[in-house]
């Protein structure tokens, strides 16, 4: 796991990281210093609870450790090396240092992308792109006062003008940079939020809370029509973990904290919440409950809504929050729900109280082989049919499956390459599997031991109906691996001329097969009338199972070489594979949220009253539309 | 409660179309996207039995076949396909409902449904295949001069079959069609299609065997409340369609059209064929209209004598074979067009919102919607357009078209023979400049085109003295004006079944002339709208008809728009008035339908009573000489007049007697049919 890997080896090196980032701060910033008096004092206040505040990972100023213009950290990304071979560079993770020798053939095969044709990026933001700060004076003196550190440097509002669709990197890249917020103040607690809120509606300022930053929705862009000072509200900060109530197993967290750093303090005491989205290397607690999200292992855990038990939520009205810790209430419409999902639309989730579990005696990874799509799909539905999903159950499709392959590193002994053509052989040959439509589904099982093992027998006997082989521990653990680097392939990809993203959706059951296909085939269609001169990957997997359907995840790219305005048809056929899956059942998002990239099928979505009842909700809490990011609605 | 029929002179039901009243000039203005028909391009044709005349028959029947297939799906074994049919939700379901609703137990109605499937499937083989293309290139070879077919268009159809699942719409003028449909894709080594037949080839037993081998499946004329027919036919269809395993083929237009004037498309097939792809059960499904035109219509008289009354013979194998007399006639040519795939995804775009069936399961059948049934109504009319665009014109239709305008001018003893030659060479120029897709031989003189058309014909035309009279085979036979009346009428709906096929290259220009003298416009989409079970002229495109009629009028010189007028040329008075000739016996018929309503009809009067009624009427009218147009008899013409009546509000049914409410839309039609003495 990446998680498990970034915790381990490179402690000694982030701390020294941090040290240096402390120094550095001292040196160069004159407003952090008294910030950071202030924020002490503030830390002070829960010191006597706060379990663990050390070995942050996120620092203020997030340009020390990640990129600027692409994914995650500075110091990993994919590369081709002097001898034209792909290499993952860093120690992050397990792939890091290695080096892929198919990934450049797949490359060409896929995409028709030529290592000779490069389009790389602006190497440096030039502060003369970002337009000056439009600062509200009178609210950046109240402020200073307060002591909350802020900041308008340029680099730092660049960062928090993002998330990652690929239209914002794409910008990014060729050093473009459009409405950036005005100032980024950093909160350190709670009542640093209360305060700042309250200057905003005092001086009636937009503020835009930021998480982790790693939104695929538009949901970070500033409005480009918004007229007022537009103030990030960085979490970062708060990123303790407040207490932990081992008989009732819950712990209270501030929202700002990361999900590595959650899963790995919490290890520490020997639990975990084993909420996990691909993005919890950077995304944060508050931005899950902002935005609805999804872990891969919820099958065990739940997703977010199963796992918060409290929410405290500044508004532009006051704090939002319930009175007591009991498991389930009968008190009207669940307030929760106004707030999961608000997407930053309401206020700023500043504390959470959630489940937690013991952290699992046994860990168990696997894969099966399927001779065609469809027989994993069945497979999968038996499965969610007899409850009996693992942590993790999920299906990739045969353009999938050879993506992971081309990932696969260069292997050290003759042995193990023997035995990967031995099994290649058994599967094709001797099985009669066609290269070009067998797929494979990755399993996570986790549990006590003989009850993982029991249970990973009931799920294999299940695939054995369908056509399924097991394939391996290997497969499956690289299977969850490519997740995290995927992101980082992006951008290697948007070197070479290649341009991709990746949606979701839910479906009901028997769907899930006409989605997947009409999907594929409606992006291939549109890349085709729409001028594109290579042939785009399409491809799909389904990542989770649920009594009466599955949410599937779209992956799609092509070369843009001809193109004149690659982000536009782009934009385009992404409208139209997301038309194509609300034409089919799809839902609009399983996870993601809607932000303003799918705002305008929100209506259609929720239905016109649906829409007046969010709306008065807005209007009630936040009538000054202080925060004003325009999300959702 | 029928109301006495009233009379009131008036134009009330013109003023309907007011609200779309426009000024002309704005109507025209957008004239310049209107595309110029003859700029249409199509495809070249090749002569498939002419390698048929060179090579061995038999060679070519158990030459090895190997289709190019649908995402290489191999077909399906025809009891596999029964058992997914049986073994398909949706069939579950409605089984389950019926056995609910009647009370039968669940087995007793699956095995109904295994019946009517047994009753239905085709069984297509190979073996048989083989023995059809032998025979069929033995019998085409003695009817046809030539079978030609555009080489681009099955080029384009095996594509098609490889991408999506495809269904075939060809034209329906002939018992031969589906034959030769599955005649050409062997030789083209295309996929066979499975064909929706009528059950009334069932009662021919070997024949009905033979043609189920063929790839032919069966369906009931009428099963209208029958849910568990509707079921198990939909999901056998959908089946095939879905899985890609074969080209479904089937009529759009119902059944054969006795008049060579496409049909009003029937949309029941055409509802299930888009099913699989509303629903999102395929991307997308290939419609490929393919437009046959004969030459010479084997049932030519057949038509003609079923028009007038004289009932079909029932389908009979013996029947068949007496039919073998025809084998030593010559038919000419035949050519078959496959239009360009239209894609039902495309259709669809921006018309249909798939997503109102997200929210049932897509097993319960559900009646579709008024947004549906429009779409796939619009559909069929677009698709039946294209057939007839690609419909391939030969001379003669034009000489029948002269022949029947002259015949009907007066009492003359004919036409000379060099001025007819002379019209159809005018004939000829106009109709090309109306796109029409003429095949007129150019390397002949004109004379030479004319003479050898009408030989072809020479059971409708006679020339005496140079000059040529339609004229039955033999005048003498008739006893009774009566009889001579009907043995002339045999021929002159034979003739116009002739001139009916060129109608659609002249039908908008020729309502536009028949409206020009009054509010044109108004006047224009009154006569549309009345004419609209008569011809096909698309639901909703008015205005779009409008402005090609006078985009063609206007191209040719015909007429002159200025301000808020349209003129006539100096010279377009001879197009004008040809054209009005063409519309005259349509509105001749329905004004006389409507003065039998008027004079004759009774408040008992049935539908079944309705045609003969009709029919004497016609008759007496004619003998009388008050009537010029001895094609009026033809029941069809009466049938759609009757139904636009119907439509229209002016004739009421209830409990299957037909009444009548007001009468001011039957005199209702612009002033120059007024005028025009009955």
């Amino acid at each position: 796991m990446a998680s498990n890997s970034s915790g381990g080896g490179s402690d000694r090196q982030r701390i020294a990281q941090q040290r240096l980032r402390i120094i550095a701060g001292h040196l160069r910033r004159p407003v952090d210093v008294d910030s950071t008096i202030l924020a002490a004092e503030c830390k002070a206040q829960d010191s006597k609870t706060d379990v663990s505040s050390e070995g942050k990972t996120v620092p203020r100023r997030r340009q020390e450790i990640m990129k600027w213009n692409g994914w995650g950290y500075s110091d990993t990304k994919f590369l081709f090396n002097k001898k034209g071979q792909a290499e993952f560079t860093g120690k992050r993770y397990k792939l890091s240092g290695m080096i892929m020798p198919a990934l450049k053939d797949w490359l060409e095969d896929t995409f028709g992308t030529n290592l000779q044709h490069k389009s790389p990026a602006t190497p440096i933001l030039t502060s003369s792109a970002v337009q000056p700060p439009t600062l509200n004076e009178a609210f950046v003196e109240e402020l200073k006062s307060t002591g909350i550190p802020f900041s308008h440097d340029a680099e730092d509002r660049v960062f928090r003008a993002h998330g990652h669709c690929l239209h914002e990197i794409f910008a990014l890249r060729e050093g473009k940079v459009g409405r950036v917020p005005d100032l980024v103040v950093w909160p350190n607690c709670h009542n640093d939020v209360v305060r700042i809120v309250e200057l905003a509606c005092k001086h009636n300022v937009c503020l835009i809370p930021y998480g982790g930053g790693t939104s695929v929705s538009s949901g970070l862009e500033c409005p480009p029509e918004e007229t007022r000072s537009i103030v990030s509200l960085d979490t970062s900060q708060m990123s303790r973990i407040l207490w932990i109530d081992e008989k009732n197993l819950t712990a209270h967290m501030e929202a700002g904290i990361v999900g590595q750093d959650l899963e790995r303090l919490l290890n520490e005491s020997g639990y975990c919440t084993g909420h996990e989205p691909d993005s919890m290397e950077f995304s944060s607690l508050g931005g899950w409950v902002a935005t609805r999200a999804s872990g891969m292992k919820k099958n065990i855990y739940g997703n977010i809504e199963d796992l918060v038990i409290r929410v405290k939520m500044v508004t532009p009205q006051g704090v939002i929050e319930k009175s007591c810790l009991g498991p389930r209430m009968s008190t009207g419409p669940d307030i929760h729900h106004f707030i999961m999902g608000s997407e930053g639309t309401l206020g700023v989730v500043t504390e959470v109280t959630m489940k937690i579990r013991p952290m699992p005696e046994y860990q168990k990874y696997g894969s099966v082989v399927f001779p065609n799509f469809e027989q994993g799909v069945a497979c999968l539905r038996e499965v969610a049919k007899q409850r009996c999903a693992p942590a993790s159950i999920r299906l990739m499709d045969n353009e999938q499956f050879k993506f992971g392959h081309a990932l696969k590193p260069q292997v050290s002994s003759m042995f193990t390459s023997f035995l990967d053509g031995l099994k290649t052989f058994y599967i094709t040959k001797f099985k009669g599997f066609d290269p070009n439509c067998l797929c494979v589904a990755t399993l996570l099982f986790e549990g006590h031991r003989e009850k993982v093992l029991q249970h990973e027998k009931q799920v294999y006997d299940i695939a054995a109906q369908f056509g399924g082989l097991a394939a391996g521990e290997d497969n499956g653990q690289r299977g969850y691996m490519l997740t995290f680097v995927i992101a980082y392939l992006r951008d290697l990809g948007m070197d070479y001329y290649v341009i991709g993203e990746s949606f979701e959706t839910s479906v009901p059951w028997d769907r899930v097969l006409d989605i997947c296909r009409n999907v594929k085939l409606r992006i291939i269609q549109e890349c085709k009338d729409k001028g594109v001169q290579f042939q785009p990957l399409a491809s799909c997997r389904a990542t989770q199972t649920y009594d009466s359907g599955a949410c599937v995840y779209f992956y799609f790219a092509f070369n843009y070489r001809g193109l004149s305005d690659p982000v536009h048809v782009f934009e385009e056929v992404e409208h139209a594979a997301r038309e194509e899956i609300l034409a089919n059942g799809g839902s609009l998002s399983h996870h993601h949220g809607v932000g303003k990239l799918r705002k305008e099928w929100m209506r259609e979505a929720v239905s016109n009253v649906g829409m007046g009842m969010l709306k008065s909700v807005k209007d009630y809490v936040d009538p000054n539309n202080i925060f004003g990011n325009r999300n959702l609605l | 409660m029928a109301s006495k029929p009233t009379v009131k002179w008036g134009f009330n039901l013109a003023i309907l179309f007011c609200d779309i009243f426009s000024p002309i000039q704005s109507l025209l203005s957008n004239r310049h996207f209107q595309r110029d028909p003859m700029l249409k391009k199509r495809d070249d044709f090749e002569d498939v039995l002419e390698e048929r005349r060179n090579s061995s028959d038999l060679r070519y029947a158990l030459r090895c076949y190997t289709p190019v297939l649908y995402k290489g799906v191999p077909p399906c074994k025809s009891s596999m396909l029964k058992s997914m049919v049986l073994q398909s939700d949706q069939l579950h379901y409605v089984i389950s409902q019926v056995s609910k609703e009647t009370g039968r137990k669940t087995d007793e109605v699956q095995e109904e449904a295994s019946a009517i499937l047994d009753e239905m499937a085709h069984c297509q083989q190979l073996s048989t295949v083989r023995f059809f293309a032998f025979t069929l290139s033995k019998v085409f070879k003695s009817l046809f001069r030539s079978i030609c077919v555009n080489e681009e268009g099955i080029q384009r159809l095996q594509q098609a079959i490889q991408e999506h699942p495809v269904v075939l719409l060809p034209s329906h003028r002939s018992y031969m069609d589906f034959l030769l449909m599955s005649y050409l894709l062997y030789t083209y080594d295309l996929t066979l299609p499975v064909i929706a037949a009528g059950m009334d080839f069932m009662g021919m037993k070997f024949v009905g065997e033979m043609l189920r081998m063929s790839g032919a499946f069966f369906i009931r004329r009428s099963f209208g409340g029958d849910k568990l027919y509707w079921a198990v036919f939909s999901e056998y269809v959908k089946t095939m369609l879905k899985n890609g395993f074969a080209p479904v083929e089937f009529f759009l237009e119902g059944t054969r059209s006795r008049t060579s004037k496409s049909l009003t498309p029937k949309l029941g097939l055409l509802n299930i064929a888009m099913d699989p792809f509303l629903k999102g059960e395929v991307f997308d499904v290939s419609v490929v209209p393919v437009s046959i035109s004969y030459e010479r219509i084997l049932e030519e008289t057949l038509y003609a004598r079923e028009l007038l009354g004289i009932p079909k013979p029932k389908e009979s194998t013996s029947g068949l074979f007496k039919a073998r007399k025809v084998l030593s006639e010559d038919y000419g040519s035949i050519h078959v067009y496959f239009g360009q795939p239209v894609s039902v995804r495309s259709l669809a775009e921006g018309r249909v919102n798939r997503r109102q069936f997200n929210l049932v399961p897509r097993h319960i059948p559900g009646k579709p919607g008024e947004d549906i049934h429009s779409f796939v109504n619009d559909s069929a009319y677009k698709l039946v357009r294209a057939q007839e665009e690609n419909m391939v014109l030969k001379p003669w239709v034009l000489l029948a078209s002269l022949l029947l305008q002259n015949q009907a001018a007066g009492p003359k003893e004919g036409l000379p023979l060099d001025e007819l030659t002379a019209q159809a060479v005018w004939l000829r120029d106009l109709s090309r400049q109306y796109g029409a897709f003429l095949h007129w031989p150019d390397q002949m003189t004109p004379s030479e085109v004319v003479s050898s058309s009408l030989s072809l014909h020479r059971g409708l035309v006679r020339i005496c003295e140079g000059k040529v009279q339609l004229a039955p085979e033999d005048p003498h036979s008739a006893a009774t004006p009566e009889e001579k009346l009907l043995n002339q009428a045999v021929i002159v709906l034979s003739c116009a079944s002739y001139r009916n096929q060129a109608l659609h290259v002249f039908l908008r220009p020729a309502l536009l002339a028949s409206a020009i003298h009054t509010e044109v416009f108004n006047s224009f989409s009154f006569l549309r709208n009345m004419f609209s079970n008569e011809f096909i002229l698309c639901p909703g495109a008015t205005v779009q008809d409008f402005e090609e009629a006078s985009y063609l009028l206007v191209k040719t010189g015909a007429v002159q728009v200025s301000q808020q007028e349209v003129v006539v040329t100096e010279g377009g008075h001879r197009t004008l008035a040809f054209l009005i000739a063409m519309l005259d016996p349509f509105l001749q018929g329905y004004q006389v339908v409507c003065r039998f309503l008027c004079e004759e009809a009774t408040e008992t009067l049935t539908e079944k009573q309705f045609i003969p009624a009709v029919r004497k009427f016609i008759i007496k009218h004619l003998l009388a000489g008050g009537l010029r147009y001895a094609e009026v008899l033809s029941s069809d013409l009466q049938k759609n007049s009757l139904a636009a009546f119907l439509r229209l509000g002016a004739v009421q049914k209830i409990k299957g007697y037909v009444g009548f409410d007001h009468l001011e839309c039957l005199v209702g039609p612009p002033s120059r049919a007024q005028n025009t003495t009955l």
